[in-house]
């Protein structure tokens, strides 16, 4: 039966959030049982007031094998950090 | 610690050493926990056991599947029923003590065990009010599927009209448990609607279990007179024609035929009569409470 049930990724937004956020996968016979499970596995702690999912399959990933032409490039470009300018000590979210 | 409520360690002080925060509510916060002149305080006990103990032999029934359900999704999903069915069992049982404390079984001098762990952990299964449908024992994943749907059908319309109770313990344990027994019944609807329209298997499975469910659907809306007579209590004769439109919604989508009603008479469960399989559902449920009467848990 398992392998009837393909896999799903999770997102959650949290009461605080203004994002969701990835929190697991989870199998599911369609899309409206995905919910349902999301809501049954992942929202039992009162963490969560909406719920994505989306099948593991329809997730293009970036490539482990692909890190260095994709991310070293950005690794000395310091000057695109804020890093020059004082940020007064009572500005939030920088 | 605090054992006054389970919300104490949990309400008010910094809720930012949770990771995702707690706002959680305590459903009798505020609530007038005084029996409304006008109520017969004995009969509101009795009419609290009966859905208290709805609620507490079903939720132990929907543990006994814990690790044992197809799938770790559906696990979970039973396991969460069990536990909002527990709490409102917990608040019912606790509300028919307040209620009448001579319904309280006697315990050994100094025991902590609270009156509703009491009632719970100490009465014999004549004592027990619940419907036979809470209680006769588990059968296959279509058999807590059909279940959970003729329960929480008949249970929702109850306690939507609950929510405007005189008892206002009633009225906010109602509303509590609106929210989570809509949720049980969509639940139980999808999976019905699933198993119905599946395999041959799955269909076959289902037929059989609403035949074998059937001859107790009827019970959950007879009344006891105490049911009718309780000005805080709602008769479940009343609510029959609303829920039965919800059960021949779900039947029509699953191209299943109603059965033919079969009828409740003589005694039932509200009087304390009982299928063996609650006596033995008790023994093991008891067993540890009653050997250890002054156990703190």
């Amino acid at each position: 039966m398992k392998r009837d049930w393909p896999l799903y990724e999770v997102f959650i937004r949290g009461k605080r959030g203004l994002n969701h956020v990835h929190v697991g996968s989870l199998h599911a016979p369609d899309d409206a049982f995905a919910v349902a499970h999301a809501r049954d596995v992942y929202t039992r702690r009162n963490e969560g007031v909406s719920i994505w999912v989306v099948r593991a399959d329809a997730i293009t990933a970036s490539s482990p094998d692909e890190k260095d032409p994709l991310f070293a490039p950005s690794g000395d470009k310091v000057y695109r950090h804020p890093t020059f300018y004082e940020i007064p000590a009572d500005v939030p979210h920088m | 610690m605090n054992d006054e409520s389970v919300y104490d360690g949990l309400l008010g002080g910094d809720s930012s050493q949770w990771a995702f925060g707690t706002d959680f509510e305590d459903p009798l916060a505020g609530v007038d926990t005084t029996v409304p002149a006008g109520i017969d305080a004995t009969e509101l006990a009795v009419y609290c056991l009966m859905l208290g103990d709805d609620t507490l032999v079903l939720s132990q029934r929907l543990s006994e599947w814990c690790s044992r359900a197809p799938e770790l999704e559906e696990d979970i999903a039973l396991a969460n029923f069990a536990l909002d069915l527990l709490g409102q069992a917990r608040l019912l049982l606790a509300r028919a003590a307040a209620a009448d404390p001579s319904i309280v079984p006697p315990l050994p001098e100094g025991s902590p065990v609270p009156a509703e762990d009491a009632l719970a952990y100490f009465r014999e299964a004549g004592q027990f009010r619940n419907v036979r449908m809470a209680e006769v024992p588990n059968g296959d994943f279509a058999h807590v599927v059909v279940r959970l749907l003729l329960f929480s059908i008949a249970r929702l319309a109850v306690l939507q009209r609950l929510r405007g109770s005189a008892d206002a313990v009633l009225a906010a344990v109602a509303a509590k448990g609106v929210k989570e027994l809509a949720y049980h019944r969509d639940w139980a609807g999808r999976w019905f609607v699933t198993l119905a329209l599946g395999t041959d298997e799955s269909r076959r499975r289902l037929l059989t279990a609403l035949e074998q469910l059937w001859p107790l659907h009827d019970e959950l809306f007879t009344a006891h007179p105490i049911e009718k007579s309780l000005a805080a209590a709602v008769d479940p004769g009343e609510v029959r024609a609303e829920a039965d439109a919800v059960l021949d919604q779900v039947l029509a989508v699953a191209e299943v035929e109603r059965p033919e009603p079969i009828g409740t008479r003589g005694r039932t469960g509200r009087d304390g009569l009982h299928t063996e399989a609650l006596s033995l559902m008790l023994a093991e449920m008891q067993v540890v409470a009653r050997a250890h009467p002054m156990g703190l848990w």
